[in-house]
């Protein structure tokens, strides 16, 4: 395992426009605690973002990790590129005749897209500790630690959609293309449960029992966005007379989709490069 | 003997298209091997199967005696197909060195290897800014990394120019006296005269000779003559007992033989006759000669067969 991630994390680290991405994505990611110096003046009054209890444990590694999921893209252009240029390059047929098996090449894409995971949760986990610490009201270990399951369903996350990207790029062959395919899988999804919502099912839940099925809605179902949940924003809801009644936790049977798609992508990978001629 | 790749009923179709027809065929350790055939044959497809990057249709291979894994046994192949495949942003070394990480071996190679294909002073240079040449040079350093078993080149001199073609084929030389099996795949039929001990030649995807590259031309050879007077030449040349046929070409006569004579002796039995030569060239005949004969007289069996066919 470890010959494995070596040999990607050099084709990767060695190539300058994935270095950058990466590097900015982990730029970007930081800039989240900009949001703290946010400050509107409404007259003689000052609102402070920070001060709004959007850093609150536990309430931080909700709204983090949702704001963090957003960036995702960048270490996806990283990923499909990582394999379209596999096949571009020809070094995919080079890299198998070499010694390597086509079961230890997808092994090798999935553990960097794992590892890319999991890098990422760790940025996100000590970056909302620390946020965390400097503005939030409560800093009890108790407090602090608990709702840690946005971090796994973060994880889970980006794991289902690097594995989406990486499959598309095998799929396809080539970056660009690839990516779009991603766009117009997510109109399509769109329009499905569009369909689904206004036409098939109009009344009751069946529609959006379906669609939680759907890879990207699947992900994206994961962390529920956090902005209502804010308490400013729930009090104006309740003055206004909107009843929130928002399930905004994370869910077993969420994270198991997710990752009956990983496997399902990483299975399909596999078969594909096995049945190509290269 | 020691068998270290063993191919049997070999084949692969592309939808409709046939590209390797019941192919068998056993590569011995020590001995320098030649795949010939036109552009098409089937070479290619062939290697690639064995090198698991196409797969095939029917039939079976088997590396050093199928004791292992065919991307095991590739650990211990050395090969390079059609085109060098590397990444273009990294250097020489890097390259070699990933190379080295997949077959898990050390990088204590990769010096001695760059040196031995001249590439040491530019290991720093990245590959993208290399001729097609040194691309080329690099795909053999990488394919050496090893000390494989067997060394596979398809067509390693396509495309490079006069110098690039010599440098390359002085490699495999050198290589082959060391000892290394190797597999070479050309359609340039000097280049595997020059370096083959055996030669296998394909046409659209099936073997039409298999075995030495001496035994292909294993005939007695033939003269090229010429004399003031062609007619009387010929005349006399008809009642020799070791002469099969004479063919004309371009004022001279082409005499094949049946068994052997010496260009003396003949010289001596025209001069006998009254006949004094003006051209005198004793020749075997090259691969060449032998693999169109051998690819035509197919491609003329077919045609006769088709022309059947249609009457």
């Amino acid at each position: 395992m470890k010959r494995l991630i070596a040999i990607e994390l050099q084709k990767i680290w060695k190539n300058k426009a994935s270095r950058v991405l990466m590097l900015s994505y982990f730029i970007l990611l930081s800039f989240i605690a900009l949001i703290a110096s946010i400050k509107f003046n409404i007259g003689n009054f000052q609102l402070h973002i920070a001060e709004q209890g959007i850093f609150n444990f536990p309430y931080i590694w909700h709204f983090n990790t949702y704001i963090a999921s957003i960036l995702k893209f960048f270490l996806a252009i990283v990923i499909v590129s990582m394999m379209a240029n596999e096949y571009s390059y020809g070094t995919l047929k080079q890299n198998l005749i070499d010694g390597m098996s086509k079961r230890e090449f997808i092994e090798s894409k999935f553990l960097t897209v794992v590892l890319f995971a999991l890098a990422s949760t760790v940025f996100v986990f000590l970056m909302s500790l620390i946020l965390g610490f400097s503005f939030s009201s409560y800093t009890e270990v108790g407090i602090v630690f608990s709702d840690m399951e946005y971090l796994i369903a973060y994880f889970v996350k980006l794991t289902g959609f690097f594995s989406f990207c990486l499959f598309l790029g095998i799929l396809v062959k080539r970056s660009a293309f690839a990516l779009g395919f991603l766009l117009v899988w997510n109109i399509l999804e769109g329009i499905a449960s569009g369909i689904l919502h206004f036409k098939i099912f109009p009344n009751g839940s069946t529609a959006s029992y379906i669609t939680q099925f759907f890879p990207l809605e699947a992900m994206s179902n994961l962390i529920v966005e956090p902005f209502t949940r804010l308490s400013i924003i729930k009090t104006i809801g309740t003055q206004i007379g909107m009843e929130n009644t928002k399930d905004y936790g994370v869910h077993w049977y969420g994270i198991l989709i997710v990752l009956a798609w990983v496997v399902i992508f990483m299975l399909m990978s596999y078969k594909l490069l096995k049945k190509r001629d290269l | 003997m020691e068998t270290i790749l063993s191919i049997k009923n070999l084949s692969k179709n592309y939808g409709l298209v046939q590209a390797v027809k019941n192919v068998s065929l056993e590569i011995q350790k020590g001995n320098v091997y030649g795949i010939l055939g036109p552009n098409g044959s089937g070479k290619s497809t062939t290697l690639g199967i064995v090198l698991n990057v196409v797969n095939k249709t029917s039939g079976e291979y088997s590396w050093f005696g199928g004791t292992m894994q065919t991307h095991d046994a590739l650990k211990k192949v050395g090969a390079i197909i059609e085109r060098p495949n590397f990444y273009p942003y990294m250097t020489a070394q890097e390259n070699l060195e990933l190379v080295c990480k997949i077959k898990n071996i050390n990088y204590s190679k990769v010096t001695e290897k760059l040196t031995l294909v001249g590439l040491i002073d530019r290991k720093d240079s990245k590959f993208r800014t290399f001729s097609l040449g040194m691309k080329q040079r690099l795909a053999i350093a990488s394919a050496l990394l090893n000390d494989p078993e067997i060394l596979i080149l398809d067509e390693p001199t396509n495309g490079l120019d006069p110098q690039g073609i010599h440098q390359i084929r002085d490699i495999i030389k050198h290589i082959a006296s060391q000892g290394t099996t190797i597999l070479l795949a050309s359609h340039l039929l000097d280049e595997v005269e020059k370096v083959c001990s055996h030669v296998l030649i394909l046409r659209k995807g099936e073997i039409l000779y298999s075995g030495s590259v001496d035994s292909v031309s294993a005939n007695q050879g033939f003269f090229e003559l010429q004399a003031e007077d062609n007619t009387a030449l010929k005349a006399s040349l008809q009642r020799h007992s070791a002469i099969e046929k004479i063919t004309e070409d371009n004022g001279k006569l082409l005499v094949y033989l049946k068994e052997p004579l010496e260009a003396v002796t003949l010289n001596r039995y025209l001069f006998e006759r009254n006949i004094a030569l003006c051209h005198l060239v004793k020749r075997k005949v090259s691969l060449e000669e032998q693999f169109l004969e051998l690819t035509n007289s197919q491609s003329s069996i077919i045609n006769h067969q088709s022309k059947i066919i249609k009457e």
